[in-house]
């Protein structure tokens, strides 16, 4: 595995008038948990879509394993996935065809094997030949996780991971993400406005505001330059440009 | 199996799975196809009837020109719904995030529509020989050339609809089920070009149906294979995916640029 997972530099992306991200730059290392926090619209779903490929930066580049996003991506997803719960499964597959048909395009060898160990850590055997769209909104999420998961990948890419999850699945999911993490060395980005689990799994925060990163660095260190107990009262600072930090920003 | 097969397959398993667990979408496949037939099919035994042997050959030409368009209507819509079902059930940004080239997404999309054809035509073309005498395998091996030529067509038509759909969204969605009908007066299905006005004999002559109609009505009236008209249905063919393989190519890329493969279908 390379060291660096993510390496993004000047990322850049314009619509019309529109800056949505605007020449942001980060790196993720192999085992690292790095956070997008921003209220909406400050760039945490563009930046995700240009990781993944979706969008293409107006200027910028993007190294995903050492490949670079823009002229060489197939061989990056091979080896990454993605998870949101604004992206559906095919609702009238059950849950093993739908895992199935991801183990056929992450090409997983022995994919029923794969299913079974999925399934069976994340709780889902019951719901194995249920139709995804008859599934309640958490356990669609743990669904999308495990399809998340189908090809081991080395870079995963969660989009509010545990949203609709009870207290006590979502716990459960966290400390399986923090498993397979230390097990693998997988490099999570996590765009959550869960301000309790950013604090509990990323070792690295990027605030967005506005398609800027504005500050940066583990939470215990944004916690202290920010006189703060919680990472929710330094988001709201920084929403509400009430920034107390006691320390000039770090250089992008 | 290759990556790129099982690639392939995975996309196709897809569609497949979903057919397996709904009956009523298998039999839409074969509804339309069928129902058409019958309509046909009891016209044609009433030209028969009525004007005599004459009747017959017109009849006959009536009938394989029905199952030869359902050839190519159920090749186009077949893939442009299949990539609509991907679109309807929000799927597609799980599909373009995972490694499946465009190019194996349209392979996928076209096997589909080899199927979903076979489904809804293999029961028309037993229901005409059935019930109304007309055996579609007459024609001869010729038939093999002009399935391929058809459903060549039908494919880069459907072509055409996915890369506008990539451009316009879910507004484009009618496109699917309308777009081959609006070119059923120009393709001679059901007469020879000669009947249309000279203005408009050029158009037809521009599409490879009209020259497979054409070469059908050859070797049914005359048995004769006309070649010429398969050389420019295959040609043109050639001429048409090109173009339309252009333009999907260039909307994907321009979908990545504005960011439609984010909403796509909402």
């Amino acid at each position: 595995m390379v060291a660096n997972v993510i390496e993004v530099e000047g990322l850049t992306k314009r619509y019309g008038d529109v800056l949505a991200v605007d020449g942001i730059g980060f790196v993720a290392e192999a085992g690292a948990t790095v956070g997008l926090l921003g209220g909406n619209g400050a760039g945490k779903t563009t930046t995700i879509a240009m990781l993944l490929g979706l969008l293409l930066p107006t200027s910028g580049s993007i190294r995903v394993l050492g490949h670079d996003m823009l002229r060489d991506r197939f061989a990056a997803l091979a080896r990454m996935n993605f998870s949101s719960p604004y992206v559906s499964l095919p609702h009238r597959l059950t849950v093993r065809e739908n895992l199935r048909v991801y183990g056929h395009l992450y090409n997983v060898r022995d994919t029923g094997a794969r299913i079974a160990e999925l399934t069976r850590e994340l709780d889902l055997e019951p719901l194995l030949d249920r139709p995804a769209g008859q599934l309640s909104a958490g356990q669609k999420t743990r669904v999308a996780l495990a399809k998340s998961l189908i090809n081991r990948p080395e870079l995963l890419l969660l989009d509010e991971p545990t949203a609709s999850l009870d207290p006590d699945t979502g716990d459960l999911v966290r400390t399986w993400l923090e498993r397979y993490r230390a097990e693998t060395g997988c490099a999570i980005l996590l765009a959550s406005h869960n301000m309790a689990e950013v604090e509990r799994l990323c070792s690295h925060v990027l605030m967005l505001k506005q398609g800027r990163v504005v500050d940066r660095g583990s939470p215990p260190d944004l916690l202290a330059r920010y006189g703060r107990d919680d990472m929710e009262q330094v988001f709201l600072d920084i929403a509400r440009d009430r920034r107390t930090s006691r320390e000039p920003e770090p250089a992008a | 199996m290759t990556a790129a097969a099982r690639r392939i397959w995975g996309l196709m398993y897809r569609h497949l799975a979903l057919y397996r667990s709904s009956w009523p979408r298998l039999l839409e496949l074969a509804y339309w196809p069928v129902l058409g037939m019958c309509i046909w099919g009891f016209t044609a035994t009433f030209l028969t009837g009525r004007l005599g042997t004459g009747a017959a050959i017109a009849a006959s030409a009536l009938l394989g020109g029905v199952l030869l368009w359902e050839v190519c209507l159920r090749s186009q819509m077949g893939m442009a719904i299949s990539f609509l079902e991907e679109m309807w059930s929000r799927n597609l940004g799980h599909v373009f995030v995972s490694p499946l080239r465009p190019w194996e997404l349209v392979a996928a999309l076209i096997a589909m529509s080899f199927i979903r054809m076979v489904i809804g035509v293999a029961p028309a073309i037993l229901l005409a020989w059935v019930f109304y005498a007309f055996n579609l395998f007459a024609l001869g091996p010729i038939l093999v050339l002009f399935f391929v030529n058809l459903m060549t067509m039908g494919w880069w038509v459907a072509l055409g609809v996915v890369s506008l759909i990539l451009r316009h969204g879910a507004g484009a969605e009618p496109l699917a089920w309308s777009v081959l009908f609006g070119l059923a007066p120009f393709s001679a299905v059901f007469y020879p070009v000669a009947v249309l006005p000279a203005a408009l004999q050029p158009v037809a002559l521009a599409l490879p149906s009209a020259h497979v109609f054409e070469g059908m009505r050859g070797v049914l009236t005359d048995g004769i294979v006309q070649w010429n008209h398969l050389l420019w249905a295959f040609g043109l063919n050639l001429v048409w995916l090109g173009l339309a393989t252009l333009l999907f190519a260039r909307q994907f890329r321009q979908a990545r640029i504005r960011g439609a493969l984010l909403s796509i279908g909402e």
